[in-house]
């Protein structure tokens, strides 16, 4: 039983409200249906009281009990703002609906925020969906009387840039510090500020250090509003003060349709809303749900949209063409035929293997998964295009799939967070959100094992246990000796996917987890990636959670499949995939949304998909895989399908399509043309009805996989003058679905090499650094970090084609010299 | 040795009570020596060897004594808010900021003897257990700083301040710290803002300074003159206090005489004197004119008129004149004045000095001086000079108690009183030519330079 709130009953308008203790009066009124006029109050933010527009009279019961109206100065009702002020038992207050006072001090408030206000509506990106506009038409009256009396407006040059995405002008602002609040409350980035005073006060930028030319205009001298979440200030200003070079003067409000979504770019699963006209998405705002990511998105998941749109965009199925080896396009019907007979001949010649990557819906990954059993008769599938092990897969069935441990308010609750192979500010915004609420509130301690103290984790005030990659399994276990930490029942730990490059380290958090009680959970980096874990997009795994190796599961799966059986034999993981297809082991392979330079080993990978005897892709861009394959299907972005995606929580998030275009099919009805063709249907051409076979087929009720022993640790030993080499992917980079936002791009934190202090001294002084490892150099501006002196750090995709295609094999080692 | 840092002889010993200003005019007064060799310091030794915190804060209360900075509030009741179970440190910061137009009481005080200000803090701190104290001082004042900093550094080094005071086992660290020169930072939670190193902007209450203040911890803040009077208190007892002022306006303050009089300057009485005692204490108005308005407390406390020259100059009489007694800076205007043009100068003051947080009082004041500014001008025609005047009382009525501060509050004083007395001269403004004064005839060198009065 949790304890009873503690509740006082006031009086607003006439009407009894009962409310938890320490609830705004504002907040009162909203309950009881009465809407108080305002700008500075967001329930989110911490109160202001600033702009005033608020005000509503209120009376106190005196300590003998009879009423006595606030005021101020003596004699003079002195209204009260309603969004600082905290309701009490026995307050009576009446609004703008019951007090002509409260209705005349509303009025004058409004009067004022607009004789400095441009008035430039017609051209306001915000005109339509303005809180001004709008509350000047409810709360204010059509005459000015500024104008009447020849009152002179203050004026400021129009736009300024504050960053290169956002543009701030200062004649719309009425300072009502939303933006200011949102950016040192919400993620830190306490990056603009207000400057000036009186009716001069405006928001900005600060002049860069060496800058003479003060209130910031970053085209003249100054440092940009840094922050991955710069977005929410522009959804949450209540004017159009802000607004941002990828949007602004592109649609006006009441032209656009709004459709929610899930975005697409984590496993976080935040609500978007997208805004579209005429079959085009203009803009995408942030949705609004308490349970996963509030009212805040990331930017990327806020403006990186155009992906969809880019020139490379495949639009019809293409084949190669056997007389001149060219792909050709072709007719669905004709790509399911060449694809049905190519992957049989495939299949009869050693078999085909599956690799699904992470962006998938979990209907899609779904549908691969069956493909797989049903068509192919192989559990050679996997959608981890990225570094992985056989210790992760184990890891996945045995602790991950089917369990949700851990929710975005047990972040909240817990009393310490550990951070491990994740950097959530890069990996997992709504995370890095969440961890900072909990932490500003005083409840919750986070705890990283990390490479070095990024400015996530400092603003998260975390405790930062310096590790080397690959010394995650040790920090794990030496974790819950560890003086000033404590790991118990209380505890969450979060592992990032990074883990599994790092031997060991994925059993030693099962293995905290279970010798504390602490909760344990894995966050991947995208968003399908969970999803596919459900839906058996792995060698080890059938869907809902059936281990492979259990006949029982088998036997369970395949009756609902209506089939005789599946295979039994566990599968190949991505890499054994991708080196049985190179091999001639494998006679083909399906390739599904998958970065050639995410993987491991990008140059085996390359060769594999060049080597293997038949490859059929399917994906929504032209890429290096299509381009060497014999079938190519072109599938739908998230915008023209529905669709589910997993959250890292294991919290199911279904969205509905935006746009119907006809030819822009989801993965599942390309599979399931081709396993017409091959007799073998699959029996569902839509996300509909695969979500519905889905749900009937259904978590498996038995036993889960055995948990794994940790692998023996690899010997891992530094020749000397040689660094462990650290990286993550920044969550602005070089990544293809960031392709096309050029704002977005200009944005992103610069790619630097991070070296500790005495591995910068003894680079004398050398503002770049040459990093050579065994798959190429990379030379990079260097600062220093508190990194181990072992390491160095870099992020994974932000310079040429990125640290697995250009510089180093997962794990290993790289030399550094002064550049 | 004469009552008053600027009279000649012509004080009456029994209205003026020199405290505060009483060795204002001793040889070197700012010094050590001279404060000593007056009976500084005694108050302090007496307290730490006789007196327990409480005590002291029971004779203050007792006393009577009210904040000295303008809102009058109980000294001793404030320092009573302080939690004592609260495990943050306690500060305490004395506010010199003394930027209201007219004040100009701290600023004389802390040249002529800082150490009674300085002895002051000690006491208080030691009442409220506060180790560490601040003056927030005007940074405009450079000398006014120059001269805290060597009091501070004589206290540190006659062991007045620093660790375990004269045996005491009581520690003290004072700390002088210049602001940058902001109206609003003299505001008590802006300043605070501005000490821990923010933009001096006020700040939402609950929680107060008592409760979460400097550093979000327990904090006392109080005027220069409200902790200088302290050690007068120590020293003589809160009867000896009491004794003075009124029923419920006790004790002695500095009254701050600027103006058209004959000798402007510090006059340290009793609360309750008049105008009428102080002027003639003053040596009167200016030869050949007479009083048409003033200010009891600055200029954020509306103007009063001639009808209020015997009203005693205290907190409930000026209060129930609809004014207030704020910091007793009498700003004394002849008729050689214009009101609207006066009222414009404030006005433009507020305007510049607003920052900015809340809409009534930054944007008010931003128009109030558009229509004030076309008044003096005579910009407006005449027959709408009348819904011009209401529109002035209703824009701040749209501002008083509106607004987030006291800032915005005070703006509005001159303007709705000279309204509610000078109706007819804002009118007159509108008769043809503007303003009908010659602007030169009040000023200072305008009887030097024999301008037409
Ligand atoms: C705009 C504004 C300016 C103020 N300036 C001063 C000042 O310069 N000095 C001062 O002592 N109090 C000033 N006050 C009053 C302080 O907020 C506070 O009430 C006072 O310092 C409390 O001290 P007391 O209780 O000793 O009077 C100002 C208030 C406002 C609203
Ligand atoms: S820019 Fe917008 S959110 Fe920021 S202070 Fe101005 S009006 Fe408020
Ligand atoms: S009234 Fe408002 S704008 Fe004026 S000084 Fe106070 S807080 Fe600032
Ligand atoms: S909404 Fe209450 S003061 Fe702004």
């Amino acid at each position: 039983m949790s304890e009873p709130v503690a509740t006082v009953t006031l009086t607003i308008d006439g009407v009894e409200v009962t409310v938890p203790r320490d609830t705004l009066v504002i907040r009162a009124a909203e309950q009881i249906g009465i809407q108080i006029p305002r700008f500075c109050d967001h329930p989110l933010l911490a109160p202001a009281g600033a702009c005033r527009q608020c005000l509503v009279e209120v009376a106190l019961p005196g300590p003998d009990g009879s009423l006595r109206q606030m005021q101020g100065p003596p004699g003079r009702m002195k209204p009260q703002a309603s969004c600082t002020l905290v309701a009490s038992q026995g307050m009576v207050v009446n609004t703008q609906l019951t007090s002509a006072a409260a209705d005349k001090a509303q009025h004058g408030v409004m009067e004022l925020l607009l004789i400095n206000h441009p008035l430039d509506c017609p051209v306001c990106d915000k005109g339509g969906e303005c809180p001004l506009q709008n509350q000047a038409m409810s709360n204010g009256q059509g005459e000015s009387r500024f104008h009447e009396t020849g009152g002179i407006k203050r004026t400021f040059p129009k736009p300024i840039n504050i960053s290169e995405q956002i543009l701030l002008d200062r004649e719309r602002c009425i300072v009502c510090q939303r933006c200011t609040r949102f950016a040192a409350e919400i993620p830190g980035d306490t990056f603009i500020s207000l400057l000036e005073r009186g009716a001069q006060q405006q928001i900005g930028i600060a002049p860069a250090a060496d800058g003479e030319h003060g209130p910031g205009d970053l085209s003249v001298n100054g440092e940009p509003f840094a922050s991955y979440f710069s977005g929410n200030t522009i959804q949450i200003c209540p004017v159009g003060a802000l607004t941002s070079a990828e949007y602004r003067f592109r649609s006006r409000p009441f032209d656009l349709v709004s459709t929610p979504g899930v975005a697409e770019h984590d496993a976080c699963g935040s609500a978007i809303r997208i805004d579209h006209r005429r079959g085009k998405v203009m803009r995408r705002l942030s949705g609004n749900d308490p349970e996963v990511n509030e009212e805040w998105i990331t930017d990327k998941d806020r403006f990186a949209f155009h992906y969809a749109r880019t020139p490379d965009r495949l639009k019809h199925p293409l084949v190669r063409d056997a007389a001149t080896g060219e792909l050709r396009a072709a007719s669905w019907p004709e790509a399911f035929a060449v694809a049905a007979r190519g992957l049989a001949a495939a299949k009869a010649a050693g078999g085909v293997g599956v690799l699904t990557g992470g962006r998938l819906i979990a209907e899609d990954a779904y549908a691969y998964s069956k493909f797989a059993r049903t068509v192919l008769d192989t559990n050679d599938i996997d959608f981890r295009a990225r570094p992985h092990s056989a210790e992760e897969a184990e890891f996945l069935a045995s602790e991950v799939v089917l369990t949700m441990p851990v929710t975005y308010a047990d972040l909240e609750k817990a009393a310490t967070v550990v951070l491990v192979g994740l950097e959530p500010e890069d990996e997992a915004g709504a995370i890095f959100l969440r961890l900072r609420k909990a932490t500003r509130a005083g409840r919750t301690k986070v705890v990283a094992i990390a490479p070095f103290t990024s400015r996530g984790l400092a603003k998260l005030d975390a405790t930062v246990l310096l590790t080397a990659p690959g010394e995650e399994a040790a920090a794990l276990a030496a974790l819950a000796e560890r003086a000033g930490v404590t790991v118990d029942a209380d505890t969450v730990v979060l592992a990032g996917e990074r883990l599994a490059t790092s031997t060991g380290a994925l059993t030693a958090a099962a293995d905290l987890a279970r010798s504390t009680g602490a909760r344990l959970a894995w966050v991947p980096r995208r968003a399908g990636d969970r999803g596919a874990v459900e839906t058996g997009c792995l060698p080890n795994l059938l869907p809902g959670g059936r281990p492979v190796g259990d006949a029982a599961a088998r036997v369970d799966v395949a009756t609902a499949w209506g089939i005789d059986a599946v295979p039994g034999a566990p599968g190949r993981d991505g890499d054994a995939i991708l080196a049985a297809a190179a091999s001639g082991e494998l006679g083909g392979l399906v390739v599904a949304g998958v970065g050639l330079e995410d993987l491991a080993d990008p140059t085996v990978a390359r060769a594999a998909i060049d080597a293997a005897g038949f490859v059929v892709a399917l994906e929504l861009c032209a890429t290096d895989v299509t381009r060497a394959a014999d079938v190519v299907f072109p599938v739908a972005p998230v915008t023209d399908k529905p669709g589910m995606f997993v959250t890292w929580e294991g919290r199911p998030r279904t969205f509905e399509a935006v746009f119907d275009v006809p030819g822009s099919l989801p993965d599942l009805r390309a599979l399931a043309g081709i396993a017409d063709e091959l007799g073998r249907p699959l029996g569902f051409r839509t996300v509909t009805e695969a979500r519905a076979e889905m749900m009937q087929v259904g978590p498996w009720d038995g036993a889960r996989a055995a948990a794994g022993t940790a692998p023996p640790a690899k010997p891992r030993r530094l020749a000397a003058n040689r660094f462990w080499l650290a990286h993550w992917k920044l969550m602005l980079d070089n990544g293809v679905m960031q392709v096309g936002d050029k704002a977005l791009a200009a944005t992103a934190r610069a790619a630097v090499v991070r070296v500790s202090a005495s591995t910068a001294a003894a680079l004398h002084g050398a503002s770049a650094v040459t990093l050579t490892g065994d798959r190429g150099e990379i030379t990079l501006p260097v600062e220093v970090a508190d990194v181990p002196d072992d390491t160095v750090w870099m992020p994974s995709n932000s310079h040429g084609s990125g640290v697995l295609a250009g510089l180093a094999s997962p794990g290993s080692s790289v030399t550094v010299k002064g550049a | 040795m004469v009552s008053t840092s600027s009279t000649d002889g012509g004080a009456a010993p029994s209205t003026l009570t020199p405290v505060l200003t009483d060795n204002w005019d001793a040889e070197r007064s700012w010094t050590l020596a001279a404060y000593e060799a007056g009976g500084g310091y005694a108050a302090l030794r007496k307290a730490l060897s006789t007196l327990q915190p409480d005590e002291i804060i029971t004779m203050v209360k007792d006393s009577g004594l009210r904040g000295r900075g303008g809102a009058g509030f109980p000294t001793g009741m404030k320092w009573s808010f302080i939690p004592q179970d609260n495990p943050n440190p306690k500060y305490l910061v004395v506010n010199a900021d003394e930027s209201e137009p007219g004040t100009c009481k701290d600023i004389p005080l802390m040249m002529a003897s800082p150490h009674t200000l300085v002895e002051g803090v000690i006491l208080s701190s030691y009442a409220i257990r506060a180790n560490h104290a601040f003056i927030y001082v005007r940074g405009e004042v450079l000398h006014v700083v120059r001269r805290l900093r060597a009091a501070v550094r004589e206290a540190y080094d006659a062991g007045h301040l620093g660790k375990d005071i004269h045996g005491s086992g009581y520690d003290l660290d004072l700390v002088i710290h210049a602001g940058a020169g902001a109206y609003i930072c003299g505001e008590e939670t802006a300043l605070l803002d501005s000490l821990e190193g923010r933009r001096g902007q006020p700040r939402l209450r609950p929680p107060f300074p008592a409760v979460a203040g400097l550093y979000a911890s327990p904090t006392v803040i109080n005027n220069v003159e409200s902790i200088s009077s302290v050690p007068s208190i120590v020293a003589n007892g809160a009867d000896w206090f009491a004794s003075m002022g009124t029923e419920k306006s006790k004790g002695y303050v500095i009254y701050s005489l600027s103006g058209h009089v004959k000798r402007p300057g510090q006059y340290e009485a009793p609360l309750g004197i008049t105008l009428r005692e102080l002027l003639d204490l003053g040596g009167g108005m200016r030869d050949g004119h007479e009083l048409k308005f003033w200010t009891p407390g600055g200029s954020s406390t509306p103007l009063l008129t001639p009808e209020h020259l015997d009203m005693p100059l205290d907190y409930e009489s000026v209060g129930a004149a609809g004014s207030m007694l704020g910091t007793r800076a009498l700003q004394i205007f002849d008729e050689t004045t214009c009101v609207v043009r006066a009222v414009l100068r404030w006005l433009e003051f507020y305007k510049h000095e607003s920052c900015g947080k809340c809409t009534p009082c930054r944007e008010g004041t931003w128009w109030l001086v558009q229509n004030l500014a076309k008044l003096e001008k005579g910009e407006f025609r005449r027959d709408e000079g009348e819904q011009i005047l209401d529109l002035l009382l209703d824009q701040c009525d749209n501002i008083l108690g509106r607004a987030f501060c006291a800032l915005g509050d005070g703006a509005t004083s001159p303007v709705t009183s000279s309204v509610q007395y000078f109706r007819d001269e804002y009118l007159a403004h509108l008769d043809g030519g503007g303003c009908p004064f010659d602007p030169a005839a009040s000023t200072a060198w305008a009887v030097r330079e024999g301008v037409k009065q």
